[in-house]
């Protein structure tokens, strides 16, 4: 008897009832919720992991550089907030968010333009990533429809999923969204009787397509949102960061009843506080209150004040400068490598601000089966196809360029260069094969002949005998 | 062949050594591979059960910190939760062989031999163990000979359907079956993306089996065989890692004649790749009741997921007072 049949009693020494284990390894497994079917692990995930090794040059993450900020400034601003108040940064705080924080947001929106926001309008969230939970939660209905860039930011795309609804991409090119490609959905939703709740638009050096809306896109955008009575969601993290020119003038600050505006303070200042805020109409304003009291009760009080005392007390703006500057160089490092090492049929967008320049690879080449490889040079970057909810994408990638020195930059760029080039001498391997002309299949499944279950593997017909 | 015997049940746990102390382990998990996040799991999981059975664990990445730090924590022994290439191609065991650090686990050459996974199927056929036809070929030959005159042969003589993966790596990362002709150059491009050698085998149908084995002093001995029924049909790496996408039943639900045959094989595996202490070989049952050895792994998973310790869990053992012995055992040899 080779092994130990069901049933026999395991020697001394042995768990006397080791826990039954369920077949599925997850004796819930049949009770969660439709939405939740999605959730599994994944091989993208898995070569992320490598990412945070120092060998690796990682042009993926997303991560501001908060070493440039003035830390123990920071630090002892933080310090002296619970040293002497206590009382109120350690308390609960309202679910609107704290009034003071909301008059400098105020302030910081004013900067694009905004300049007839009440605080009152203005709900504090846990980075603006709660603020576009909430706004979805409190208008989409499973099935409804959201129509979004192509590409669109990944972490809204998983909102919107667990959220149960569509998204329909619009076309975008260097200018951003396309006027006329988003008329062209609108109607033809209306013909297919969906439901567009909303736009969802980064009209700021997009993540991850690194472009602008350009100032007549904006006008248009917004005449065609009057045309079809189409709400708007503006997302607005990157608006202050751009590299050449004053902030361009917020979709919110052309109409204040038809723009919900999305902001945070993740890229200006902390992501880890997370701080952000939505600006909308008075009635939408408290739905959201509502619905933030049923998801946190209220945003964290210490972050609140942390950022309030910090737009008061230290030198933001300047410091906001510093921060630009510090991309600029990166994103030239960036453009140059690209430039010089990149194989021929390698396109890219342009960055005049923000994080990302948004990668297409010569015709064929596949960013997320190309993975692997990049992985083994150490190189990282994410897949475009991530930033789709239809499944296109495949042959772009988005590059970070936001985190790593220049000099790293320009070794992950080279590294990359080497992948891309390999990757070109397989398909040029491969993709010329005619599988029509094979002698033994004619677009079949199944050699005459052979049986193709279980081959005499004792034979000696085939294999490299060891 | 020698005949496997049942797997005795644990003593208890790891016998402390001579001075008294708790013995001192290091647990490596981690490294630059594809499988890092699957080596971070076992690793955890592997230092949590030791710690839980008294012994002195720490948790280590092999990387260049690494010498410095095995010289600095004085381990009495090391136990590689490292899957892919240096944890198991042998060659981080080199390094310790040459440090004098004693590890549990096989000796680097005969890691080696198993992570080449058509050198180890090639020495398994010679041991006249069954294992499905094959084929694995550099891109180069590809390129200089014409990816569709080599193509063409091997459907020509395999058949299918077939499986293309990567000639080494585990997790069934980069691995896929290929029914119809003409997804085999797209197959051949995602898997040369994992490796410059891919493994074209004749896709055998039938009941997957992992099948554990042992050595606690007295020779390698089965675990019962796990038998895995993933729900979309693809022990894939999803299928692999989210609880509830796959069904594991340990022991499996097959004859009591096709698992005497299936331990005999493991066994046999890992005798005639030269093997130690513990190993998983992955199998196949077809229909005939014909097992075949697939591919083996000197380092197999120990996640929440993993069927080794599943067929530890089946045979009576918990998975830390395995690895104490083991461990324990290593570092008195090494005394």
């Amino acid at each position: 008897m080779a092994s130990l049949p069901p049933g026999t009693s395991p020697g001394p020494g042995a768990h006397p009832h080791p826990a039954p284990r369920h077949p599925r390894l997850d004796p819930l497994a049949d009770r969660y919720a439709a939405r939740t079917h999605g959730m599994k692990t994944s091989e993208i995930r898995a070569l992320f992991s490598v990412v945070s090794r120092p060998e690796v040059v990682s042009l993926a993450g997303g991560m501001p550089a908060v070493t440039a900020l003035p830390l123990d400034a920071v630090g002892s601003m933080i310090g002296e907030l619970v040293t002497g108040m206590g009382a109120q940064t350690l308390q609960y705080g309202s679910g609107q968010g704290d009034p003071r924080l909301r008059e400098r947001i105020c302030d910081v929106m004013a900067l694009e333009g905004i300049t007839d926001a009440s605080p009152s309008e203005v709900v504090v969230t846990v980075g603006s990533q709660q603020g576009l939970d909430l706004v979805t939660r409190v208008f989409c209905d499973p099935g409804d429809v959201i129509l979004a860039e192509g590409p669109s930011y990944v972490g809204a795309l998983g909102v919107f999923e667990a959220a149960q609804a569509r998204v329909r991409h619009v076309t975008m090119d260097d200018d951003g969204l396309v006027p006329e490609a988003l008329e062209q959905a609108l109607l033809e939703c209306r013909a297919a009787g969906d439901r567009v709740k909303f736009l969802y638009t980064v009209p700021n050096f997009h993540n991850p397509a690194g472009v602008t809306l350009s100032e007549p896109r904006r006008q248009a955008v917004m005449e065609i949102a009057d045309r079809y009575d189409l709400l708007v969601i503006e997302d607005n993290p990157y608006g202050l960061l751009g590299f050449d020119r004053e902030p361009m003038r917020a979709l919110r600050a052309r109409d204040d009843q038809r723009v919900i505006y999305l902001g945070s303070f993740s890229k200006t200042f902390s992501p880890g506080l997370r701080v952000g805020w939505v600006l909308a109409p008075l009635a939408v304003r408290e739905k959201l209150v509502l619905a933030t009291e049923a998801q946190v009760l209220c945003p964290p009080s210490l972050t609140q004040y942390a950022v309030a005392r910090y737009l008061d007390t230290q030198p933001w703006r300047e410091q906001i400068k510093l921060f630009t500057e510090l991309y600029r160089e990166r994103r030239d490092a960036t453009l140059e490598s690209l430039e010089a090492l990149m194989p021929a049929g390698t396109t890219w967008t342009h960055p005049d601000g923000g994080f990302y320049v948004w990668l297409k690879l010569p015709h064929g080449l596949d960013a997320k089966l190309m993975q692997p490889r990049a992985v083994n040079a150490h190189v990282a970057y994410v897949p475009g196809i991530g930033f789709y909810a239809d499944g296109s994408g495949r042959e772009h990638m988005r590059l970070s360029y936001c985190y790593p020195e220049p000099d790293q930059i320009r070794e992950g760029v080279r590294r990359l260069a080497r992948v891309v080039e390999a990757e070109l001498e397989l398909h040029a391997t491969f993709d010329a094969v005619d599988t029509g002309t094979f002698r033994a299949v004619r677009g079949g499944t199944q050699v005459p002949g052979v049986d193709p279950f279980v081959g005499p593997a004792n034979s000696d017909r085939y294999g490299d005998r060891g | 062949m020698s005949e496997p015997t049942t797997t005795p049940a644990a003593a208890p746990a790891a016998a402390p050594p001579d001075r008294g102390d708790p013995l001192r382990a290091v647990v490596l998990a981690g490294g630059l591979t594809f499988e890092r996040e699957v080596s971070l799991s076992s690793g955890t999981q592997v230092w949590e059960e030791l710690n839980r059975v008294g012994l002195d664990a720490e948790l280590r990445d092999a990387d260049a910190d690494l010498l410095p730090g095995l010289a600095a924590a004085r381990a009495d022994a090391v136990f590689i939760a490292l899957h892919g290439a240096t944890g198991e191609d042998g060659s981080l065991r080199a390094v310790l062989d040459l440090a004098g650090v004693p590890y549990v686990g096989s000796p680097a050459a005969a890691c080696r031999l198993a992570w080449d996974k058509p050198a180890a199927k090639g020495v398994v056929r010679s041991a006249g163990l069954t294992t499905p036809d094959w084929v694995a070929l550099p891109h180069s030959t590809f390129r200089e000979l014409g990816a569709g005159a080599v193509l063409d042969l091997i459907v020509a003589r395999l058949g299918l359907p077939l499986m293309v993966k990567p000639a080494s790596g585990g997790s069934a990362l980069g691995a896929q079956k290929v029914a119809r002709v003409e997804d085999l150059p797209a197959a051949m491009v995602s898997c040369f993306a994992y490796g410059d050698t891919v493994l074209v085998e004749r896709f055998v149908d039938g009941v997957e089996l992992a099948l554990g084995v042992v050595d606690l002093g007295e020779g390698p001995q089965a675990l019962p065989a796990v038998e895995i029924t993933p729900e979309s049909g693809v022990f894939d790496y999803t299928a692999r890692y989210t609880p509830g996408l796959t069904e594991y039943h340990a022991p499996a639900r097959v004859p009591d004649d096709v698992a005497a045959r299936a331990a005999a094989l493991a066994v046999e595996v890992h005798r005639v790749l030269g093997l130690a202490d513990l190993s998983r070989t992955d199998a196949i049952v077809s229909p005939d009741g014909e097992v075949h050895f697939l591919e083996v792994n000197v380092s197999p998973g120990l996640t929440e997921t993993s069927m080794y310790p599943m067929a530890l869990e089946a045979a009576g053992h918990s998975l830390g007072d395995v690895l104490a012995r083991l461990l324990t055992r290593r570092a008195a040899t090494a005394r």
